[in-house]
């Protein structure tokens, strides 16, 4: 080998070093921050157990992400600053490129554990904590943290614009607002009356299809009392927008305090309710066109 | 005046005169907002009178169409308007002259009114919690406020039925009234929750998907 072939070797290996070095201490930094400063605040965030977990999720996929995004630009903000041309006025050719098989070799081994790991990870985490989600009719992940007593179970009724909720518990009656008890395991079983809906109740890490004839079970574990937001996540129409509510997670007392307010108040309407079904096949009269 | 210099003016003059038909379409588009009618204020709150009809005017874009319309006191000035102006924070009155047939619930919940004051209304004079779900013609609801009025259907065998607006009270009706308060300030929506769209699917497209007709909007004021 020539001597300006061994001075580009040990420049090379200068270069390696300081990216490596480089990645290593933005790593150091950023990783920490991500998982201790930014992680508490991903979403869905710590309104129940599902959503924690979830919460968790996102801050190990990033804390994760972030080597791989930090190695990515800080190779590109140093090729740009060192390999930056000097003498502009002398344009030259840069030297011709040519495959590391050892670069190739480790590049491959990392991505593929890396992603591996990824699949496995997001697959025991869907079977630990994916009760939040949807899962029709006969859910494979059911809650992680054992029910104490008995579930509260509560029927979402979509409709074009509106969810109701029906708690058969409580002599099928049928609300607009929905109150839950703190401390609980729920099973919401989500169905629609016309079109497809998704009901979402973003703080409780909820998120279920809300789809005709068809009853869609989801699982919450409440914790302590909070103030939660419900979406349509699903395009619905013309007031999709606008299908929204909020609902709270109380104190066992005040829940039991409320539903028995709700028996009395719409006591008239769940005189007129169908008994309660896990779905609803509206009357042919009721389709009109 | 060179081939290319002729090309050039010519492209210009034609995204010329498309810039400014795109234009008059977005203007025509943005000014071409459905009118809103006022509620009365009177020493005891707010009057609104509305009348909901089984087909809009003869002349309507849409003829066929069930639709709402912002009438007075006697039914006699009616306006295709359904954007109604209320005050903030104030006891609103509310009669709806219904024209139009029954078409039943799906949802047999908003059978039942709610957020009246008193969870009462009054059907052709007579104070009820709520009316029978098959006979259901229409809800007049504003979800955001938690109100949903439910309106009873004419007679299917009716002897004097009104076919399109405007309707006048010798016409076979059944009227409702109701009291609200309404909330603080802002734009809000309201809706029908009977499929009573006939000739659609499920009953819910054409007027029940269009602000016009069986859609509108509360802005109070």
């Amino acid at each position: 080998m020539s001597a300006s072939g061994e001075a580009v070797n040990v420049e090379g290996t200068r270069h390696w070093r300081n990216v490596v070095l480089l990645w290593l201490l933005a790593s150091v930094i950023m990783v920490p921050v991500v998982v201790f400063v930014l992680g508490p605040g991903l979403p869905p965030g710590n309104g129940s157990v599902e959503a924690s977990g979830q919460t968790s999720d996102n801050i190990v996929l990033l804390a994760l992400a972030t080597p791989v995004a930090l190695g990515v630009l800080v190779y590109l903000g140093y090729a740009l600053w060192a390999f930056r041309e000097r003498t502009p006025e002398v344009v030259l050719d840069g030297p011709p490129i040519r495959g590391n098989s050892s670069v190739q070799f480790w590049w491959l081994i990392v991505t593929t554990t890396l992603v591996l790991f990824l699949a496995g990870f997001g697959t025991i985490r869907l079977l630990a904590d994916g009760a939040g989600g949807g899962q029709g009719p006969n859910p494979l992940a059911t809650p992680s943290v054992p029910a104490v007593g008995s579930r509260l179970v509560v029927q979402v009724v979509a409709q074009q614009w509106q969810f109701n909720y029906r708690f058969p518990a409580y002599g099928g009656v049928e609300t607009n607002q929905i109150e839950l008890p703190e401390n609980t395991l729920v099973q919401f079983n989500v169905t629609s009356l016309d079109v497809i809906h998704s009901f979402w109740a973003y703080e409780l890490g909820v998120k279920a299809d809300a789809n005709p004839g068809v009853n869609n079970i989801a699982y919450v574990t409440t914790k302590g009392p909070l103030l939660f937001h419900v979406r349509c996540a699903e395009l619905c129409g013309l007031w999709h927008g606008y299908m929204f509510n909020q609902g709270q997670v109380v104190p066992k007392t005040q829940f039991a305090a409320w539903i028995a307010q709700q028996r009395v108040k719409f006591a008239p309407a769940t005189k007129t309710l169908p008994p309660y079904s896990k779905t609803y096949f509206p009357h042919a009269q009721r389709r009109a066109g | 005046m060179t081939a290319v210099g002729k090309r050039i003016v010519g492209i210009t003059v034609f995204a010329a005169i498309v810039c400014v038909v795109i234009g008059l379409y977005i203007g025509l588009y943005l000014t071409n907002v459905p009118g809103s009618a006022a509620a009365t204020e009177t020493s005891a709150g707010a009057e609104l009178y509305l009348g909901t009809v089984p087909a809009a005017a003869v002349n309507d874009p849409h003829p066929t169409w069930v639709s709402y319309y912002a009438v007075d006191a006697g039914a006699k000035n009616w306006q295709h308007k359904t954007t109604y102006v209320l005050p903030a924070n104030t006891l609103v009155h509310v009669t709806i002259y219904n024209f139009d047939s029954a078409s039943a619930l799906r949802n047999n919940w908003f059978g039942q009114p709610t957020g009246t004051v008193g969870g009462v209304i009054t059907l052709d004079g007579k104070t009820t919690q709520g009316i029978d779900p098959d006979l259901a013609s229409h809800v007049f609801s504003i979800p955001q406020v938690g109100l949903a009025v439910p309106l009873e259907g004419i007679s299917a065998t009716a002897k004097n039925p009104c076919s399109n607006a405007p309707c006048d009270l010798s016409f076979d009706h059944t009227t409702t009234t109701f009291t609200f308060r309404t909330p603080g300030k802002g734009l809000y929506r309201w809706q029908c929750f009977v499929p009573c769209a006939a000739g659609y699917i499920a009953g819910f497209g054409g007027p029940m998907q269009t602000v016009g007709y069986m859609d509108g909007f509360i802005k109070v004021v």
